[in-house]
């Protein structure tokens, strides 16, 4: 299972990363989701607004389920940059809160965290913004289960 | 209710009919997302259920294959929408304060149907549980429950 590594350089990470949003999963290509940033812990995706999105007819605010794809890609991504490797994951549980209502035309920025890993659970945070961290749109907390060892 | 925007709205005058009319394609189909997500309520043997059509872009695992866990999100959320606007009086699509979802069994590649519950409505926030499943009803693959506001302030 050597080659579920991810590489030990970002930009090696960052590209092995990105095949989940360009090739293996196509929910996530579907709704034009982009890795744009990776750290340690952190995976920072993309939702690029778009019409077939829309949730509210009337105000051209982006429907609550794709901010929910988003948010649910990026903490995955966030826990095997954690585990340094690709592992058969599924999301347990995924609590949103919606600060303020998303600006109509402009990109969604999620930045995911995973900021405790024990030896079955990971827990993750996340915030979505619109260029703004100080002023987000959304704020999350999952866990998800490895389901291996 | 109290509010006279309402009156002049496209979307209540749409909703006020199909809650008439029981043909709630014309309402699904409004919405971008949902008509892009193959989410549609229907009447099965009397109850208003929704569905989220099987198709490959829903796919969230290519190798099991299993759907995206955000698009079982999307179905429960939207579920709980359309419960509200259907069952209640609200003339504007109501706005998600929050969402938990539980994911329970993994989605297989096949359609999804989700009945919303809603446990708590008040004049400007309601509460929604509710429940997905694909084969066996008594086994649901994921639950939520959500808050929503109904009118602004």
């Amino acid at each position: 299972m050597s080659d579920f590594n991810l590489p030990e350089d970002k930009a090696g990470r960052l590209a092995r990363c990105s095949v989940f949003y360009t090739d293996v999963v196509p929910h996530n290509h579907a709704l034009g989701l982009k890795l744009v940033d990776i750290g340690p812990a952190e995976a920072t995706v993309e939702l690029p607004y778009a019409d077939f999105l829309v949730g509210n007819p009337e105000t051209g605010v982006l429907a609550g389920g794709a901010v929910t794809t988003l948010i649910d890609a990026s903490c995955g991504s966030a826990v095997f940059l954690k585990l340094g490797r690709f592992a058969p994951l599924v999301t347990l549980d995924l609590r949103i809160d919606y600060l303020r209502p998303a600006q109509p035309g402009n990109t969604l920025t999620c930045v995911a965290e995973c900021y405790r890993m024990t030896r079955q659970v990971a827990f993750v945070r996340a915030l979505v913004h619109q260029g703004d961290t100080a002023n987000p749109v959304a704020s999350a907390q999952g866990t998800f289960m490895k389901l291996e060892e | 209710m109290s509010d006279t925007n309402l009156a002049s709205s496209p979307l209540a005058s749409l909703v006020r009919e199909v809650r008439k009319t029981r043909e709630y394609r014309k309402l699904t189909d409004a919405i971008p997302y949902t008509r892009y997500m193959g989410i549609g309520v229907e009447n099965l043997a009397g109850e208003m259920l929704c569905r989220m059509a099987y198709a490959p872009k829903l796919i969230g695992n290519s190798l099991l294959p299993a759907l995206h866990g955000g698009t079982l999100g999307a179905l429960l959320e939207s579920a709980a929408v359309f419960e509200l606007l259907l069952q209640t009086d609200t003339g504007r699509v109501p706005k998600v304060i929050s969402l938990t979802v539980d994911f329970l069994r993994s989605g297989k590649a096949q359609d999804t149907f989700a009945k919303a519950l809603i446990t708590r409505q008040g004049r400007r926030v309601a509460n929604v549980r509710v429940e997905a499943w694909q084969d066996d009803r008594t086994r649901p693959i994921a639950s939520a429950h959500a808050l929503f506001l109904l009118a602004e302030p």
